[in-house]
């Protein structure tokens, strides 16, 4: 695969934004399955409707499963120091994801150089889905 | 408000084989193209000893077992109350279809916000694998409405 050329990767520059969706019930369907997560909320809609949601929801973990090919697409896996998100607001059935980074800080020494990378999920709406971060080793 | 005398209470290890069909179908779920999570004989040339894990994958070695929930049910916290707040993964090897991972959990810290409206609870977990070797550890914060 065609790598990004982290080596060479400079503060404010973007990773190829990758677009998910929309989000089908499908989806959630095969990460339950895939993932052991078989919590009713992301996959029984009598089940959400009684806790007071209109509809089932994504899993967090698929929508950060999603983002981290912004990582997996651009950088060796095993480049991939630490990868972190925050959950901002759940992802309904039907929406379109914008999954994006860009390189925040180079931190450590020249010879041993460490990219901060600052990378967000975003809806059709620019809502914010998720936050998130990863240091990525450059050697 | 949560019993904070459980913070620090640790949970039964939880081993789990890395089978190659378990993480192509984690693979597709989530979306990954790369042959490497899908096909061994590519993962090899690129010279793995197999199918690799895509990093979020060890989430599936929690849900693998009777009660994934327990330490929400020690705290008394019903699942429909709780959000999936935060994730962080560190990772320090490559995990590949073959290896034997365990899995230790423990509660890793609580606390509240808003003047105890909303309480956090860490759960922390280290992954080993068949030679001892740390390979990630997870931090999940989980906030309870």
């Amino acid at each position: 695969m065609n790598k990004w050329n982290y080596k060479s990767a400079k503060v404010g520059e973007n990773l190829p934004e990758l677009i998910i969706g929309p989000i089908s019930r499908t989806n959630l369907a095969l990460y339950a399955g895939a993932s052991g997560d078989h919590n009713p909320l992301h996959i029984d809609t009598d089940y959400a409707k009684r806790i007071g949601l209109p509809d089932v929801i994504a899993h967090g973990m698929l929508i950060m499963g999603y983002l981290a090919r912004v990582l997996t697409n651009n950088i060796n896996q095993n480049q991939i120091l630490e990868y972190g998100v925050q959950f901002s607001s759940i992802t309904n059935i039907g929406e379109t994801l914008s999954c994006s980074g860009i390189v925040k800080e180079v931190l450590g020494s020249k010879s041993n150089k460490i990219l901060k990378l600052e990378l967000k999920v975003k809806d059709q709406d620019n809502d914010t889905k998720l936050k998130g971060y990863s240091l990525i080793k450059t050697s | 408000m949560l019993d904070r005398s459980l913070i620090n209470k640790s949970y039964p290890p939880i081993i789990f084989d890395i089978e190659k069909q378990r993480l192509k179908f984690f693979s597709k779920a989530t979306g990954q193209t790369d042959p490497i999570y899908f096909d061994e004989t590519i993962a090899r040339k690129k010279g793995f000893p197999s199918l690799l894990a895509p990093p979020t994958f060890l989430t599936t070695v929690g849900h693998e077992q009777k009660s994934p929930y327990q330490y929400l049910n020690d705290l008394s916290v019903d699942l429909k109350d709780v959000l999936h707040a935060g994730q962080i993964y560190k990772f320090h090897s490559l995990v590949f279809a073959g290896d034997v991972i365990t899995m230790n959990s423990k509660i890793k810290d609580m606390y509240d916000k808003k003047n105890g409206c909303l309480e956090f609870v860490e759960f922390e977990s280290l992954y080993t694998n068949q030679n001892g070797k740390l390979v990630v550890e997870s931090l999940s914060t989980l906030v309870i409405r």
